[in-house]
């Protein structure tokens, strides 16, 4: 993606910084250095955020606009389904809406030494084990019922 | 894992979930779609768990929830009779629900994980796509279990019409509002599962006044509901994967909930509101029934009429799907067309308890899928038709649809039946469909009776025609 966010941004300008701290002999001059190459990141992300929108973007508004695009997206495709899928359809949609599975992994992957990790690590888990109930499920009997449909011999 | 990267990848899983969707488009590219779907779902579990690099221990509790839960899936999968899949989906929906109620849990006890703060920090903007995650979730959960015990027969499929039960829905409803603002204000983890306790009644008060038949509407509902609890969390996360997915489950299902509401000439609207087909003592004095006369006739007769045609349609209701003849019908289908006769199959979009759930039956069976039709594509042949078999579907070929202004089914489309030379309709008893209505093709001269289980009379006919 061409857009920096002013968080990257940051982040590749302290590594910037940290390496011209090792390389420069003088601290002074390794301060400035990477100053300078702040002050350029900045520059350069404000410049890439400036020509899409004038002006910083809330991750929001990227996430939104993919939520958006995909509706339309889904409205087209769902349209063409022949309604004889219709079954697997659903079947098929319930089982990518497991992706959730996604927010189950890293809930359980939580390290267990910060507070109310217990719980997340718990809830996480009970998420886990729906979660792989409908994808395993979910495409195993579309894959069943899709293998039913048969063509007319001859 | 370098943050980009990973959300390409996620991107890239998204991508092949519209991939598996457009593959059902045709039966012949289907399987390929629904193998993309699961390549997508793959990558994004792999992903994930390279980014999120869990510990020895929690990577043990990973592969056992995943054995656990995979394990049951596929055994489900496996076992399952297709005449269950609306309940087997409707048990799926809830489980998505719950699960994004879980997450969202987990994401506000660690919100360090999920990197949307700390905890007693969790940003106002998480905490709200939070909870319009968690409430539709939960809302979706209770619904789909009182649609499983609707559609499973663990519950009446008559709607139950509760006192005050708009009046009791708003409240809730606002009370959930309210909730939610509160939980942006103070992050109080009572006040999140206050959200879940209201939202889970929410869900049960709307799904249980809606009657058995009108399930293909609430099961596409939920099914969209699903998706858009998915997207909630989705946006939690920041996740590409779940956003896109939860955008295209949630149409998917509106699409499929609008198409059936057209399939029954109703609104969404009063389909949610509940309450349809309940009165069926209120259809009409049982005189009128007496006062006419029904033609009824025996298998035997019914093997001679369709051995001697030349066309047949076969219009399958839920019926068939009940008393589980798509085996019998398939056999009865062969023995004609050894016969020489033509052999189609008309569906009405809401034959059945959920959208396609006669061509599936009928795929079981082993029917060819290009002998089966949709409303639209057959209608016109029954005209040409000599025989009409209606198995187990009644108010989906009742001529009121068109004729009577004051008939509860006024307006729906319906399959034209009436028009072949012959009618042959098997049903257990005289009574009224589920919307309450006579159908008035019993009486007509060239309609015959044939009294009895929709397999059993299949099955006579077969030995019949033999």
């Amino acid at each position: 993606m061409s857009n920096i966010t002013p968080d990257q941004a940051l982040e590749k300008a302290t590594a910037a910084a940290k390496a011209a701290g090792i390389a420069a002999q003088d601290a002074a001059a390794a301060a400035q250095a990477a100053q300078s190459y702040v002050d350029q990141l900045a520059t350069a992300a404000g410049a890439a955020a400036h020509s899409i929108s004038g002006g910083v973007i809330d991750p929001f508004v990227f996430r939104l606009s993919i939520f958006v695009l995909a509706i339309f997206v889904g409205y087209y495709v769902v349209w063409s389904v022949t309604p004889a899928l219709h079954t697997p359809l659903m079947s098929v949609t319930n089982a990518i809406s497991s992706v959730i599975v996604v927010g189950a992994l890293l809930a359980v992957s939580v390290p267990m030494i910060e507070n109310g990790t217990t719980f997340a690590k718990v809830f996480g888990f009970l998420a886990l084990v729906m979660a792989s109930v409908n994808i395993f499920g979910g495409f195993l009997v579309t894959n069943r019922m899709l293998a039913m449909y048969k063509k007319k011999e001859r | 894992m370098n943050a980009s990267l990973t959300a390409t990848l996620y991107l890239v899983s998204g991508v092949l979930f519209v991939l598996s969707l457009r593959g059902l488009s045709s039966p012949a590219t289907s399987r390929q779609g629904n193998l993309f779907g699961m390549i997508g779902m793959a990558i994004a579990v792999v992903v994930t768990l390279l980014a999120a690099k869990p510990s020895f221990g929690s990577a043990v509790l990973i592969l056992a929830g995943l054995g656990i839960g995979g394990g049951i899936g596929a055994f489900i999968a496996k076992k399952i009779a297709m005449t269950a899949m609306p309940q087997l989906v409707a048990a799926f929906h809830s489980l998505v629900g719950l699960a994004a109620v879980f997450v969202a849990a987990g994401a506000l006890y660690a919100p360090q994980a999920f990197g949307i703060g700390d905890v007693g920090h969790v940003h106002a903007q998480a905490l709200i796509e939070m909870s319009i995650g968690v409430a539709i979730g939960a809302i979706t959960f209770t619904g789909s279990i009182i649609a499983f015990a609707k559609l499973n027969g663990n519950m009446s499929g008559k709607p139950i019409l509760l006192p005050m039960r708009h009046a009791v829905n708003i409240g809730l409803a606002t009370a959930l509002v309210l909730l939610v603002i509160a939980l942006v204000f103070t992050e109080s983890h009572f006040v999140f599962w206050l959200i879940v306790i209201v939202s889970l009644v929410l869900g049960g008060l709307i799904i249980v006044p809606i009657g058995g038949a009108d399930m293909p509407v609430v099961i596409s509902m939920l099914n969209s509901y699903s998706g858009w609890a998915a997207a909630g969390i989705g946006f939690t996360l920041g996740n590409t994967a779940l956003i896109i997915t939860g955008a295209l489950v949630g149409s998917s299902g509106a699409i499929l909930s609008y198409i059936m509401c057209k399939g029954m000439n109703r609104s969404f609207i009063s389909v949610i509101l509940g309450g349809f087909g309940g009165e069926t003592t209120a259809a009409g004095p049982a005189g009128s029934k007496e006062g006419r006369s029904v033609k009824s006739g025996s298998a035997e007769d019914a093997a001679f009429i369709m051995k001697n045609a030349s066309k047949v349609i076969i219009v399958p209701g839920y019926g068939m799907a009940v008393a589980q003849a798509q085996h019998a019908l398939r056999e009865m289908a062969d023995t004609l067309k050894k016969e020489g006769v033509e052999i189609k199959y008309a569906i009405h979009p809401v034959a059945g308890r959920m959208p396609g759930h006669m061509n599936v039956l009928l795929a079981e069976a082993n029917v060819p899928y290009d002998e089966v039709f949709e409303l639209d594509d057959i209608n016109n042949d029954f005209g040409q038709a000599d025989v009409a078999y209606v198995i187990g579907a009644n108010d989906v070929t009742n001529p009121a649809a068109k004729t009577d202004p004051q008939s509860p089914i006024y307006g729906m489309p319906i399959l034209d039946v009436e028009k072949a030379k012959t009618v042959l309709f098997i049903k257990r008893s005289m009574a009224s469909g589920y919307a309450g209505v006579d159908n008035e093709l019993f009486f007509r001269d060239n309609t015959m009776m044939l009294f009895g289980d929709a397999k059993k009379v299949t099955e006579e006919i077969v030995k019949a025609l033999a």
